[in-house]
């Protein structure tokens, strides 16, 4: 006689609701290639955890929304969002594909330059721009997005000192209905201070205003948010025209398109609400369809950032142990947490093994190696049996978690990039004992 | 071990439970229902983790003796064994 195959015990109570707090069931499929490249080999030959992008999907999904932007604007320009991911190979890939850079420090402007990015395909955006920022983003004929009075003010020095004239760009706030207001950024619409901005920029007669900027938030769901924004800005580029007679050359409408990701809150996954990228730039249209008809149509910017390079990143942990908690819960250790995939406070990332699963779903959390109670990937989801040693992959981790991931405890991951011809390469070492004290030194009374 | 709760219980042949008392329903695997099987027959745990080990395709790794304490403490956690037993050997 065959014997069944033996799998731990589960006892699950049926609870009313238990879809919505452990999302689908059944849905589960195991991942177990990234553009056809095994996650077992790529675990085998670079360790893990390991964070792994797929070059054909960040190509993709650029595409998608440039072709979506080709389709309704003469003139449209993406720039890469450099905080949302600023791994050298990463932006190259953006870069070569036809993407300019969006920049928020120094460092960033630095590292944009260093890629060989030309200057005036850097849009420097940000509250904290220091006279010497400025200086190198004015000399390299960088586009400056100012934020507040002090930095016109600071601004028009250093261009002074040089001895030039550069176009800048106007970031503004506005109020959009049912999406937080980032107030604290560039200059209010409502209460007058953006056009006062603008007469005091001609005023100064050093900087030329010629373009609006404006980012409304980020992950932002509701297409209706940017047909808003979009008409606010088009509205403000008239009235700049009537009023003062300036003409401005770029409308951007910053980034915050939602990824395919489930926010902690979100009733609905990601992947069924999330609206499409197309959707999005037919809602810009039509707010920019107030714009008064000109002689030469302003250019789209978009810094989109999650909505490009979410679905383009997979983290590969493994399992360490699993363990049953006191209230029923299976628990699951593995090698990455929150120091790695800072997301997860955000998101209810998908997850999903690498390798065929058998067995019933169960109530299941998961945390990471760090010794902290906040360390949990997720804190409630119906997962299969797992053993020790199996692979999980954790879904639409491309944004955010590769420039604000903390070394602490352990070293940060290796990143590898699958070429669009399904090569693996490292695009990041694994970090070691020497990353972290090459920045030490031991004052001369501690040697 | 006081299992008169689990006598209660009516198990299914696909692993589907009925708890009149509490009128929950939960659903156990192949093993999970084994356990309750057994536990519900009065025998105790080294016991039921042998005939498992009989009965089942087990690997290396695989422990019973551990799963069935551990499905000892999730039946305590459903209150489908009272807390305070521990003549559980
Ligand atoms: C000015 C600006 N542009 C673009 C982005 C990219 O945002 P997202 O990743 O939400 O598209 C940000 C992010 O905060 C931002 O501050």
């Amino acid at each position: 006689m065959i014997r069944p195959r033996y799998e731990r015990p589960t006892l699950i109570r049926h609870v009313a609701g238990m879809m919505n707090k452990y999302a689908r069931v059944g849905a589960l499929k195991p991942l177990s290639h990234v553009d056809g490249v095994p996650v077992a080999r790529l675990v085998e030959q670079f360790g893990s955890p390991l964070f792994v992008f797929s070059e054909r999907t960040i190509v993709q999904r650029q595409h998608e929304l440039k072709d979506a932007l080709a389709l309704r604007f003469p003139r449209s320009q993406l720039a890469w969002s450099y905080k949302t991911n600023y791994l050298d190979a990463v932006c190259r890939v953006f870069h070569r594909e036809g993407s300019w850079a969006e920049v928020v420090s120094e460092l960033e402007f630095d590292k944009a330059r260093r890629l060989g990015v030309p200057g005036e395909q850097i849009l420097f955006n940000g509250p904290f721009k220091p006279e010497s920022a400025l200086d190198k983003a004015f000399s390299a004929g960088a586009r400056v997005h100012l934020d507040h009075f002090d930095e016109i003010l600071r601004a028009e020095r250093v261009a002074e000192r040089r001895g030039l004239h550069p176009k800048v760009t106007m970031r503004v706030n506005l109020a959009v209905p049912g999406t937080p207001a980032w107030s604290r950024f560039g200059f209010n619409l409502e209460n007058g201070q953006a056009l006062d901005a603008a007469k005091r920029l001609r005023a100064g007669g050093r900087l030329e205003l010629a373009g609006l900027h404006c980012h409304i938030g980020t992950f932002v769901q509701d297409v209706d948010s940017y047909r808003q924004e979009a008409k606010k800005l088009a509205l403000l580029a008239n009235q700049l025209q009537r009023e003062l007679g300036v003409r401005v050359d770029t409308i951007d409408l910053g980034g915050g398109l939602a990824s395919r990701n489930t926010l902690h809150a979100q009733y609905l996954p990601g992947d069924q609400v999330t609206p499409s990228l197309a959707q999005y730039v037919e809602a810009i249209a039509e707010g920019l369809e107030a714009l008064d008809a000109g002689a030469a149509p302003p250019t789209i910017v978009l810094e989109s950032g999650r909505a490009l390079i979410d679905e383009a990143g997979f983290l590969v942990t493994t399992v360490h142990a699993t363990k049953r908690l006191p209230d029923g819960r299976r628990a699951l250790v593995l090698d990455a947490g929150v120091n790695a995939l800072v997301t997860a406070n955000w998101y209810k990332h998908d997850v999903v093994p690498a390798q065929d699963f058998a067995g019933m779903p169960e109530p299941t959390v998961m945390y990471g190696p760090l010794c902290m109670n906040i360390d949990v990937l997720r804190d409630q989801l119906l997962f299969p049996p797992v053993a020790p040693g199996d692979r999980l992959v954790f879904k639409n981790v491309g944004a955010y978690n590769v420039t604000q991931w903390m070394q602490f405890i352990v070293e940060r991951p290796a990143v590898v990039l699958v070429s669009r011809s399904g090569e693996p390469a490292v695009i990041r070492r694994r970090e070691s004992l020497d990353t972290l004290v090459s920045q030490e030194e031991l004052p001369p009374w501690l040697r | 071990m006081n299992v008169e709760r689990l006598r209660e219980l009516a198990i299914s042949d696909t692993g589907f439970v009925f708890d009149p008392y509490s009128g929950f329903t939960f659903s156990v695997n192949e093993t999970g229902r084994f356990m309750l099987q057994a536990l519900k027959a009065g025998h105790a745990a080294e016991a039921v983790a042998a005939q498992l080990a009989e009965a089942f395709d087990l690997t290396p790794s695989d422990d019973p003796s551990r799963d069935v304490h551990e499905f000892i403490l999730m039946l305590r956690e459903q209150q489908l064994l009272p807390h305070d037993d521990d003549r559980e050997g």
